[in-house]
């Protein structure tokens, strides 16, 4: 990427104007408050950028803007959340070079770059046509014995702490948010530590796509001080976590029950494999409401 | 029509006519003295050797021993589930599974009358609830879910589902068969086999239920119960050999399965606590409000997670309403869980006496003011007289934790959204009611309740068509209807 690549000394070419990564929470790209930062660097060492590491605080300050945002945003219509999540897909689209160019800096592949934004667009696409459907799928008319109109319905369960794919900084980062947020979710995503630039690029795509602040968050930091403070804060009401560590999954799960928070564990590594979407997806995140009315005079 | 003052007299409810004892008779129940555990098809002694009595609360004395099962009794259930699943009942074609359930659910019918009675005398519960609703229900559940035996591919659409294996089910003891029947249903349908624990102080039923397992000949080791306490049920959850754990009771019991199972890989399903509101607008129906609210609270003497326990009723009707409602308090019949006339009957145990007694004392020295029926109870047996609270806050302990009694804690508001904020606010989310005569307004409220099931000008209805679960610190997961057969399946 041209704009990030350091000028070397004496050259005549004009001094590159470089990006600062910053995290993005509540529709605004703040600092970490720690003011902690590591320097990430591309495969042949050279400084990319420096990259916040996140803290609990910043974690905590994330989820009081999601849940801020979380009812308005589950009160929009299904078409409109629609509409969204296709427009993200089109502001990725359109962004496609730079991301292509960045996940190469962070060691892809140029065809597997290519594949990779390939396929969290088409993954958007997908969950944007879900937003008017999977409510019709999944919900119930239930014939009750009694004389009662009874009726089944799916809702979103609320706030979601995730920890995104590692392997995958692009797609598996769609793969979470895109389900998450279409069931009328809002979610505080901690960034993959290998990939954290696409991440924080990806929240500019997020920015400029109409969703509103705070309903998609994104921390970047490490995996290993924040698996705790993700899972136990109790304000948050279910919990996704990518990744096989035997460690981060106990703690996951034994954390949720601090306030039975749904846990959810994906082992894959393979985000690009189509088995990855799926409207159960959708509804790994949905409470099912069930409502009865009386039918008389 | 000239205006008069109005004034309204005190209903007099002293000095009025008495029921006449209308007791169901309970000569043609059978009973053991004492239970084996059910494991493989037939009853055996425990290998713990211990036993332990199940008394009947209305009277203090003694029904029946029932074996206590140890972790080796544990094991040994396990393992004839694992079997059985493996050789058996994995494999065996859908529509048959189907016809054994439904088998299990016509001799409930023909047994429906003892089995009451026996639910009756075990757990206290009047025995107008346990002929009309938790027994016809009970088999209903399996009515249901049989049908849905060979129908399973329809239940997920776009997946293929297979069943999850061996399931620990444990229930509690304010529904003793019915929450046998909401677990053991939609497993079998599945294709799942089942190791069940029923509640320490509720056993017979679910042990009625052996032998009628036996009598339908269903395939050794596809369903087996074992009685005992906690220790018992958390062999149960720990035991490796189990794919799904499915629990109902307390938030707190809850908490700790939940932890015990994380990194294990085991499903589980939890059906927790509550603590609802039941809303009233002033233009309900008062007196069919007051009914709900009624029978919301009182109930299975308010042992029920869905409970109407707040009241919260707007503030222009809130004289009324609380007026009425102390009127119908003094004519509720409280007595012999084996009478008919009885709507309350007596605490399941004294253990829930003395924690919903302890609230009594905390309500009234948080500075609520108690209302209690001036009916007379037994002098033998548990027993707490319906309760009312107002002048209680939000932060009113007996506002914010579920007591699980006949206790009814009272609050006004003024605005829709005052009432959906103090509604929400609570770890809990598992029900909810309305009582408005605006359509519209209906569906704002339910809509906005962050609760699994929620009653609109009704209360406490069930049916096994229809999903419940709760939101929160409610649960995970639904049971009943479509919804229900979900955490008994995995799809590929």
């Amino acid at each position: 990427m041209e704009t990030s690549k350091k000028n070397k000394a004496g050259s005549a070419a004009r001094i590159g104007v470089l990006k600062t990564y910053k995290l993005y929470v509540d529709g605004k790209f703040p600092r970490t408050e720690s003011g902690r930062y590591f320097i990430f660097k591309d495969t042949k060492g050279t400084a990319l950028a420096n990259i916040c590491v996140a803290s609990r605080k910043d974690f905590r300050d994330a989820v009081v803007a999601a849940r801020k945002a979380q009812p308005s945003w589950a009160a929009r219509s299904a078409y409109n959340k629609g509409q969204i999540l296709y427009r993200i897909a089109e502001m990725l689209e359109d962004r496609r070079p730079q991301f292509v160019a960045e996940l190469q800096q962070q060691g892809l592949a140029a065809k597997a770059a290519e594949e990779e934004v390939s396929v969290a667009v088409d993954r958007l696409v997908y969950y944007a046509g879900w937003s008017d459907k999977y409510q019709q799928v999944f919900s119930a008319v239930n014939p009750v014995e009694s004389s009662h109109f009874n009726f089944s319905l799916p809702e979103p369960t609320g706030v979601v702490s995730m920890i995104a794919p590692e392997e995958s900084g692009l797609v598996g980062l769609v793969s979470v948010i895109a389900p998450a947020i279409v069931g009328g979710n809002v979610v505080v995503v901690l960034a993959s530590e290998q990939y954290p630039l696409t991440a924080i690029t990806f929240s500019e795509v997020l920015h400029t796509s109409d969703l509103p602040g705070g309903v998609v968050n994104i921390l970047t930091g490490t995996r290993k001080e924040l698996v705790g403070h993700f899972t136990n804060h109790m304000d948050v009401n279910a919990t996704v976590y990518c990744g096989s560590e035997a460690g981060h999954i106990k703690t996951v799960e034994e954390n949720s029950a601090l306030n039975v928070k749904r846990p959810f564990v994906y082992t894959t590594d393979n985000w690009k494999s189509e088995e990855m979407q799926s409207p159960y997806r959708i509804m790994d995140l949905q409470e099912i409401k069930t409502t009865w009315h009386p039918i008389g005079k | 029509m000239k205006k008069t003052k109005k004034s309204v007299t005190p209903l007099n409810f002293t000095g009025g006519w008495d029921y006449a004892p209308a007791p169901e008779s309970k000569d043609h129940v059978q009973l053991k003295d004492r239970y084996d555990l059910f494991i493989n098809g037939a009853f055996v002694k425990p290998l713990s050797g211990k036993w332990f009595d199940t008394i009947n609360p209305a009277t203090e004395k003694r029904i029946a021993a029932v074996a206590e099962a140890g972790e080796k009794d544990v094991n040994s259930a396990v393992t004839s589930a694992r079997k059985a699943y493996d050789g058996v009942w994995g494999k065996m074609p859908a529509k048959e599974r189907g016809k054994y359930i439904y088998r299990i659910a016509r001799i409930m019918q023909e047994r429906a009358r003892e089995l009451s009675v026996i639910e009756s005398m075990d757990g206290g519960k009047p025995i107008r609830e346990s002929r009309d609703i938790d027994v016809p229900l009970a088999a209903a559940h399996f009515f249901y879910y049989a049908g849905w035996a060979d129908k399973l591919a329809y239940a997920l659409p776009g997946a293929t589902p297979r069943s999850v294996g061996v399931t620990g089910q444990i229930i509690p003891w304010n529904f003793p068969l019915l929450m046998a029947a909401w677990k053991i249903a939609p497993a079998l349908a599945a294709g799942n086999t089942v190791v069940l624990k029923p509640a320490e102080t509720t056993p017979l039923t679910a042990l009625k239920l052996a032998e009628i397992i036996q009598e339908a000949d269903l395939p050794p080791g596809v369903v087996n119960i074992i009685t005992g306490a906690g220790t018992t049920g958390a062999a149960l959850v720990n035991h490796p050999g189990v794919n799904k754990v499915a629990f109902t009771g307390s938030t707190d019991v809850g908490k700790i399965i939940q932890k015990a199972l994380a990194g294990t890989g085991k499903r589980y399903t939890l059906e927790l606590g509550g603590k609802a509101a039941n809303i009233i607008f002033e233009d309900a129906a008062i007196d069919q409000a007051v009914e709900g609210i009624i029978n919301g609270i009182f109930f299975n003497q308010g042992h029920v997670c869905c409970a109407g326990s707040r009241l919260f009723v707007q503030e222009s009707v809130m004289k009324t309403v609380v007026r009425k409602l102390k009127d119908r308090l003094e004519t509720l019949v409280v007595g012999d869980p084996l009478d008919k006339n009885t709507d309350i009957g007596a605490i399941n145990s004294r253990m829930q006496l003395e924690k919903i007694k302890k609230y009594l004392k905390i309500g009234v020295n948080e500075g609520g003011e108690m209302y209690q029926a001036a009916c007379s109870v037994p002098s033998k047996g548990f027993w707490c007289k319906p309760t009312l609270f107002t002048n209680v806050s939000q932060s009113s302990r007996i506002v914010q934790e579920e007591i699980f009694g006949p206790v009814l804690a009272i609050q006004s508001f003024r605005t829709l959204e005052e009432v959906i904020e103090k509604a929400n606010n609570i770890p809990y989310g598992l029900s909810g009611g309305v009582w408005t005569d605006k359509g519209s307004r209906i569906f704002k409220v339910t809509g906005e309740l962050r609760a699994g099931v929620v009653w609109a000008n009704t209360y406490n209805k069930f049916d096994p068509t229809s999903p419940f679960g709760g939101y929160k610190e409610s649960g995970v997961g639904r049971e009943g209807g479509l919804h229900g057969l979900m955490p008994y399946l995995q799809h590929v």
